[in-house]
């Protein structure tokens, strides 16, 4: 009699525990280690937002997986990261997000290779939405490691493909900041230009300290000597504002052909500097692609968060990190990174993106949008200048794919 | 070459105002006073954001009188109750003070304005090319800083070397003492001078916020470079700094334009012996141009070991 009610009673418990578990959300925390002081901060900032939003809508959208974003500090600093990584682990997160300074990037690559292998059963998984050092997925790809940006080799890929089309460009001048991201902008250029479009002449090949310079005006004088009417420039923050307000000052008659035009602040300079409809950017998207939930997505974000979408890449990432989790039915780094592996998804702007297993590179449409005067009446401004960015040219996911040296050692 | 030569020393006289108009407040306080204020670039920095919040109600000209009286008189209080207190110590913990006061103030600012650049726009009387050399513009707001650098050069000439208030400050600094038996309130005295010193420094923030870009970090992006003015131009000398912030303007600009490297040299010579990779390959083919921003600081180690009163000092640094 006893035995009976005991068994009843423990089947009764494996039954609810069962029923609990089924009911109780799969949950996943996420680590996201970028820069929240210093001079990067406001960068990292608009990135963690920009995840918290995301992580917000798809808990309430699927009631099954609840995924959890922290931010974690790293200063910038590679060192740190590993550090705040650490922490991170420690506190039960699997899946670590990053994305400013390739520097950075190669650290994490490293540590989470070593990590997985040496802490079987408790893998972690690294992905990358900014960090564009095409390194990262070729000579130090890993298994691991998934970037959801194009490479810097990519978006220099897609614009060449565009600039093929403009016969109007002659002259290209190259200005880049001097550290890696800059070397590999001009390197990109230069080959790329070279194969598809002999024709153009590189008038000027320039590099400066990072962020160190604080009037431009000498190098618009270098550029403006030289007759360019195009520059290609991969600078970001202060050294992007300030180069195109000397512009703006000394009358400089170029196109600006950017990688960060559109990153916080950008949008303020190019006003006033009074640029309108010279300054273009290569991204993965921007506000007024005509797509409507797109535009209804960026509206709920502006009115949420206060601040627009820089990072379309990181909506992208979070709706496949959610799809990989789900389709895997599993919350273990293991089993979502082998969803992930080949996963197709629709980008924020409804179009096809897919992760190619060779590298764990995407690869998306790539926008190429100019940044001038609107009716904001009709689409959106940035910044609250009034002037905002509308297209100039698309290019298909398929015609930026770029070979990789990756050999990548998969898990058995 | 000519075109070149003319738009490169343009270029250079602007940009050299430019960092005397902000080394100018700093001249004061650290070469007249003594006092190392690593918080000064924050007084600038506080020029700008509250002159730009001052030239949203009122105009860009309200600001430029308004903000750096408001910020000289937080300069004055902060000498008065913080920096008085530590001054009597000697000189490394008045440096850990102001470098403490720094991150506050960045913080303060942060939270006020937030990390994003503001939109603080040059005033749109003076929002005009001024006159054109080759084809590129020099707008006029470019001039009016000039104006104005030279214009505080020139008082602050006249009222340190020419004034009953100047010859106290300088008799201050080298014996307090003996000022002080003579009557004059010393610390008085240091607390205008710091006052005064911030105030400039806020001037320098209200001019050069439009033209620079005006956001949280741009404090610790100009820091440096302000103690290079002051060391190489020599401290005590005021006419010292304002050689220096030409000669360094020129200096980098001209670098910039020079895009010659020791391999390009060799080969104009006829000598083909550049090693073609590693860091020797890298040394052989760096230009001018690429370590244009880097020489000011080897000017400033350079001047420490060959001469270090700087050039027209008469105190060491």
């Amino acid at each position: 009699m006893v035995k009976t009610l005991a068994r009843i009673t423990a089947a009764g418990l494996v039954a609810l525990a069962a029923s609990t578990a089924l009911a109780a959300p799969m949950s996943l925390k996420i680590a996201f280690v970028d820069p929240l002081s210093g001079g990067g901060a406001s960068t990292g900032e608009a990135g963690l937002k920009t995840f918290q939003f995301m992580a917000d809508q798809l808990n309430a959208k699927n009631t099954d997986l609840k995924l959890e974003v922290t931010g974690y500090d790293n200063k910038l600093n590679p060192q740190e990261s590993l550090v705040q990584l650490q922490k991170a682990i420690d506190s039960g997160a699997r899946i670590v997000v990053q994305g400013n300074g390739s520097s950075v990037g190669a650290a994490l690559i490293d540590f989470v290779g070593k990590y997985n292998d040496r802490n079987p059963g408790k893998e972690i998984l690294y992905l990358n939405y900014a960090a564009v050092d095409p390194a990262l997925t070729n000579a130090k790809c890993n298994y691991w490691h998934f970037r959801f940006d194009a490479n810097s080799d990519i978006k220099m890929a897609a614009l060449t493909n565009y600039i093929k089309g403009k016969p109007e460009i002659k002259k290209v001048y190259l200005i880049n900041q001097d550290y890696s991201h800059g070397q590999a902008v001009r390197a990109a250029a230069r080959a790329m230009l070279k194969e598809k479009r002999p024709d153009i002449q590189i008038v000027g090949d320039e590099v400066a300290p990072l962020q160190k310079v604080n009037d431009f005006s000498p190098y618009i004088a270098k550029i403006k000597a030289s007759g360019a009417d195009t520059v290609i420039t991969g600078n970001w923050a202060q050294d992007m504002a300030l180069l195109l307000k000397a512009a703006g000052d000394a009358g400089l008659q170029a196109n600006f052909y950017t990688y960060y035009g559109g990153g916080s602040g950008g949008p303020t300079a190019i006003k006033q500097a009074n640029l309108p409809d010279r300054v273009f950017q290569i991204s993965e998207g921007y506000a007024n692609i005509d797509y409507k939930p797109a535009h209804d997505f960026e509206a709920a974000f502006r009115a949420k968060t206060g601040q627009e979408i820089t990072y379309a890449r990181i909506v992208n990432l979070m709706n496949v990190l959610s799809k990989a989790t789900l389709t895997a039915k599993s919350t273990d780094p293991k089993a979502i990174a082998k969803a992930m592996d080949a996963i197709h998804n629709d980008t924020l702007y409804g179009k096809d993106s897919f992760i190619r297993p060779d590298d764990h590179q995407i690869f998306q449409p790539i926008y190429i949008s100019r940044f001038g005067p609107v009716d904001t009446a009709k689409v959106m401004d940035s910044e609250n200048t009034g002037w905002g960015w509308t297209g100039a040219g698309e290019i298909a996911a398929q015609d930026t794919l770029l070979p990789t040296t990756c050999k990548m050692d998969r898990p058995s | 070459m000519l075109e070149l030569v003319i738009i490169s020393t343009l270029n250079g006289v602007l940009y050299g105002m430019l960092l005397f108009l902000m080394a100018s407040g700093l001249t004061l306080i650290f070469s007249m006073m003594g006092v190392l204020n690593f918080a000064h670039a924050s007084f600038y920095m506080l020029g700008a954001f509250f002159g730009y919040q001052i030239s949203k109600f009122t105009g860009f000209w309200v600001g430029l009188v308004v903000a750096p009286v408001v910020v000289g008189g937080i300069g004055a209080l902060v000498e008065r109750y913080g920096l008085r207190n530590v001054h009597r110590h000697g000189h490394v913990p008045e440096l850990l003070f102001t470098f403490g006061l720094a991150y506050v103030i960045e913080e303060v600012v942060q939270m006020v304005w937030g990390k994003l650049p503001v939109d603080y726009r040059v005033p749109g009387a003076l929002d005009f090319p001024a006159f054109t050399v080759f084809g590129t513009n020099y707008p006029a707001y470019k001039l009016f800083m000039l104006a104005i650098s030279v214009a505080i050069f020139i008082a602050l000439l006249v009222a340190l070397t020419r004034t009953r208030v100047g010859l106290i400050i300088q008799a201050a600094l080298t014996h307090p003492n003996m000022v002080a038996m003579l009557g004059h309130d010393v610390p008085k005295v240091f607390m205008l001078v710091f006052g005064v010193g911030t105030g400039l420094a806020a001037v320098a923030g209200v001019i050069a916020g439009p033209a620079l870009v005006t956001q949280a970090n741009m404090a610790g992006l100009l820091g440096p470079i302000l103690f290079v003015v002051v060391v190489v131009g020599g401290l005590g000398s005021l006419t010292g700094a304002f050689a220096a912030s030409l000669l360094i303007g020129l200096v980098q600009t001209f670098a910039i334009s020079l895009d010659v490297s020791v391999a390009s040299v060799l080969q104009s010579l006829g000598i083909d012996a550049a090693p073609s990779g590693g860091v020797l390959g890298d040394l052989w083919n760096v230009t001018i141009a690429q370590i244009g921003p880097i020489i000011p600081y080897l000017l400033l180690v350079l001047v420490l070991i060959a001469r270090p009163t700087g050039l027209l000092g008469n105190r060491e640094a």
